[in-house]
C-alpha cells in the first residue's frame, strides 16, 4: 500500500507526515543474539491502531530484547520490525518521534521533583512551554502525583515512581507506548493502581504493547495476547481462546502427604484432564475449566467421605506456570538461558510471582 | 519471510534539514545542562565534593602540612598552595561526571534519553556544559578561601583569569576522562570505589603541594613530567610571574590531546552502553 501524505494530527509535532494505514507495530521474522545467545529466534507481531497487544513470558523469554528493538535501542540481526510503517533500523529518529518507552529502566530523576521531572522530559521532547506545563499538571491530576508534585521524587514510593516514570513517557503525546513490565516488584494494590492508569490511557486511543510475566496482568490490560518462550511465539490469541488452550481454572488443595495419591485417584474424572501430585507437599491440582466451583464441592464430599483432611482448598485462575506446562510442557521457572537476565533479578520475580 | 503483511512497504520519512537538527541539539543540551545543574544543587554528596571538601583541603594544607613544606616562593606556600589545589581541586570535581554516568546507565535513564528524539551528543554535551559551571563554581569558592587565608595573585588581572580558565579546562578535560569512565565501567558502586584511584596519583604525584625536587629521584621522573604537574607549572606562571611560554604550550597539547583521545571513547562506550 502506498503511503499517502496527509498530516499526522498528533504527536511529535513536525507537521506533514506520511499517514500509515497498516498494522501500528508489525515486527517480521526478527532474530536477535548475544554471542551463543540467541533471545529472539523469529518472531512475528502485528497490532493494530488503537489495540493492546501483551507479550507474556518468563524472565529471559525474550520479551525485553523485543521491547529493545521496537523502541530502537537494538537493531535487529534478521528481519524487520516496523512502528508506524517506520523501520526501526532504518529510521530510528523518526520511530523515536511517536513512541513512548517505559516500564524496567526508569527516567525518574529522584533528586527533581515530580514537575520538574515531567518539565525536563517536556523539553527533551521539544514540547513549548505554555503546553508543557498544562501537560504536567494534567499528568499528575491524571496520574494522582499532585500532592507530591513539589516533592523530590526520591522519596515516592514504588508504586507512586512507577505512576511518574509512565506519565514521563506520555509527555509528548506518543502514538504508541511500550511497557516493559509496568508492574513488576509492586505490591498488589500499586499494581491495580497502574492498572487503572493504563487502562485509561488505552481508552484515549494510544496503541499499547506491554510486556508481563502475569497472565492476571495481561487478561485484565490486553485485547491481544502472544505468549513467548526461548525467542519464539509460542500461543497467540485473545485472553480467553488462550485460557480455552489452558483448561481454564485451577483446582487445588493440599493434603498429608501419605494420601496425597489416594486424594488424586478420589478426583480423577471430575474433570476430562489428569490430576497433577506434587508427592513432597501433598499438593493435587486438576484444571477444571470453567466448572470450578461444581467441582470444587464434588472434591470436598469425596475426600470428606474418604476422611482425608484438606488445607489450602481452593480454586485459582492458571499462572503463567499453568499457561507454560498446558503449552510447552515445561514450567516457567526453568528458564535461565535469556539474555538480560542478571542475577538477583530472577529470586525478586519469584517472590513477587509468589505474593501476586 | 512472514505470510502476516507480505505487501507491506516501510515509509521513508526524510530527516529533518541540518539547521533544525542543530537548533534542536543546542536546546536538547540547554535541558540537559539545567537538569545536571538542578541534580547537582540537590545532591548534598556532590556538593560536599565539589565545595566543602576543597575548602577543607585549603585550609588543611595551609595550617596543618604548610608550615613544614620550604617553598621558595614570592609570597610563601600559601601563593604556592593555591595554583596547586585549584588544580587539585578541579581534577577532582570529575569524580561527579563518572558517578552520574554510570548511575543514569545503571537506572536505565540513558537507555530511555536513547529512546526518545533527542540530539545523540546531547547527554554527554549536558553533562561536560554543566560541569563547566560547576567548575568555576567550585573554584571561584576556592579562590575566595585562598584569599581570606593569605593568597595573593602577583601577577595583575588578565593572567589571574587566565589562570581560572586553564584551571577549568584541565578539570573539563580529566571529566571527559571521567565520562569514559563512568560509560565503559557502568557500575555506579564499582566507579566511587575504584574507578578513580588514577586521579590519586596524578594529582598527588605532582608540584601542586610540595616542589617535585624533594621527591625520591625515580618518583620526580614521573612527576615532573605529566600533565598535572605540566599545568600547575603554567598556572603559578600565571598567577605569581615567571616564565610562561614554554609551560602554555606544553599544557594545551597536552589537554588536547587527552581530549582527544577521550571524547570519541565516551562517545563511543555511550553509543555501545545500553
Amino acid at each position: 500500500m502506498p503511503p499517502t501524505n496527509e498530516p499526522a494530527g498528533q504527536g511529535g509535532g513536525d507537521g506533514w507526515q506520511p499517514r500509515w494505514d497498516g498494522p501500528v507495530i508489525v515486527v517480521e521474522g526478527v532474530h536477535k543474539s548475544f554471542g551463543d545467545v540467541h533471545a529472539l529466534r523469529g518472531i512475528d507481531l502485528a497490532v493494530e491502531r488503537g489495540r493492546v497487544l501483551g507479550v507474556l513470558g518468563p524472565n529471559g523469554a525474550g520479551k525485553t530484547t523485543a521491547v529493545k528493538i521496537l523502541t530502537t535501542l537494538l537493531r535487529p540481526d534478521r528481519g524487520r520490525a516496523l512502528v508506524e510503517g517506520r523501520d526501526v533500523a532504518r529510521s530510528p529518529a523518526a520511530v523515536r518521534e511517536i513512541i513512548g518507552l517505559a516500564g524496567q529502566s526508569t527516567a525518574i530523576q529522584e533528586e527533581l521533583t515530580g514537575r520538574e521531572n515531567l518539565d525536563i522530559m517536556g523539553r527533551l521532547y521539544h514540547v513549548g512551554a505554555a503546553t508543557r506545563r498544562l501537560r504536567a499538571e494534567e499528568l499528575l491530576e491524571r496520574f494522582e502525583l499532585q500532592d507530591a508534585a513539589d516533592r523530590p521524587a526520591k522519596g515516592y514510593s514504588g508504586g507512586m515512581q512507577r505512576r511518574l516514570d509512565l506519565a514521563l513517557s506520555l509527555v509528548a503525546h506518543p502514538r504508541v507506548v511500550f511497557l516493559d513490565e509496568p508492574t513488576t516488584g509492586l505490591d498488589p494494590r500499586s499494581r491495580m493502581a497502574m492498572w487503572d492508569v493504563i487502562r485509561e490511557m488505552v481508552g484515549s486511543g494510544t496503541t499499547l504493547l506491554l510486556t508481563t510475566q502475569y497472565l492476571e496482568e495481561a487478561d485484565a490490560l490486553a485485547d491481544e495476547i502472544v505468549v513467548i518462550d526461548r525467542g519464539l511465539v509460542i500461543a497467540a490469541g485473545t485472553s480467553q481462546e488462550l485460557k480455552n488452550r489452558i483448561g481454564g481454572d485451577v483446582l487445588e488443595f493440599v493434603v498429608d502427604r501419605r494420601r496425597s495419591a489416594e486424594a488424586a485417584q478420589a478426583v480423577r474424572g471430575l474433570s476430562s484432564t489428569e490430576p497433577i501430585v506434587d508427592a513432597e507437599t501433598g499438593r493435587v491440582s486438576l484444571r477444571v475449566g470453567t466448572e470450578g466451583s461444581q467441582a470444587l464441592v464434588e472434591t470436598v464430599r469425596r475426600l470428606d467421605a474418604l476422611g482425608i483432611h484438606t488445607e489450602d482448598l481452593g480454586i485459582r485462575r492458571p499462572s503463567l506456570d499453568d499457561v507454560f506446562l498446558a503449552l510447552t510442557g515445561h514450567g516457567a521457572e526453568d528458564e535461565e538461558n535469556g539474555a538480560g537476565s542478571r542475577r538477583g533479578k530472577k529470586a525478586r520475580r519469584r517472590s513477587d510471582r509468589r505474593a501476586s | 519471510m512472514t505470510t502476516a503483511h507480505p505487501a507491506l512497504v516501510a515509509l521513508d520519512v526524510p530527516s529533518p534539514p541540518v539547521g533544525r537538527r542543530l537548533r534542536l541539539a543546542a536546546a536538547d543540551t540547554a535541558a540537559l545542562t539545567h537538569r545536571e545543574l538542578l541534580i547537582w544543587m540537590r545532591n548534598p554528596s556532590f556538593i560536599f565534593f565539589t565545595i566543602i571538601q576543597p575548602v577543607m583541603f585549603v585550609l588543611l594544607f595551609r595550617y596543618v602540612f604548610g608550615g613544614a613544606i620550604p617553598v621558595k616562593v614570592l609570597g610563601g606556600y600559601v601563593d604556592f598552595l593555591m595554583p596547586g589545589i585549584i588544580a587539585q581541586s578541579a581534577a577532582f570535581a570529575s569524580f561527579g561526571t563518572a558517578i552520574a554516568l554510570a548511575r543514569q546507565l545503571q537506572k536505565g535513564v540513558i537507555d530511555r534519553f536513547r529512546a526518545m528524539p533527542m540530539a545523540r551528543s546531547a547527554v554527554l554535551l549536558g553533562r561536560l556544559s554543566a560541569d563547566v559551571v560547576r567548575l568555576v563554581v567550585t573554584l571561584l569558592v576556592i579562590l575566595g578561601v585562598g584569599y581570606a587565608v593569605g593568597f595573593r595573585f602577583h601577577n595583575g588581572a588578565l593572567p589571574a583569569v587566565l589562570m581560572l580558565v586553564l584551571g577549568v579546562a584541565l578539570g573539563l578535560t580529566i571529566c571527559t576522562v571521567s565520562a569514559y569512565v563512568g560509560l565503559a565501567v557502568k557500575d555506579e558502586e564499582s566507579v566511587s570505589s575504584f574507578g578513580l584511584v588514577w586521579l590519586f596519583p596524578l594529582t598527588f604525584v605532582s608540584n601542586a603541594f610540595v616542589p617535585v625536587e624533594k621527591m625520591p629521584g625515580w618518583l620526580q621522573a614521573f612527576a615532573k613530567n605529566q600533565p598535572v604537574t605540566i599545568v600547575i607549572d603554567e598556572m603559578r606562571s600565571l598567577a605569581l610571574g615567571g616564565p610562561l611560554a614554554l609551560h602554555a604550550w606544553q599544557s594545551a597539547a597536552w589537554l588536547a590531546g587527552i581530549v582527544a583521545v577521550f571524547v570519541p571513547l565516551a562517545v563511543r562506550a555511550y553509543r555501545r552502553a545500553t
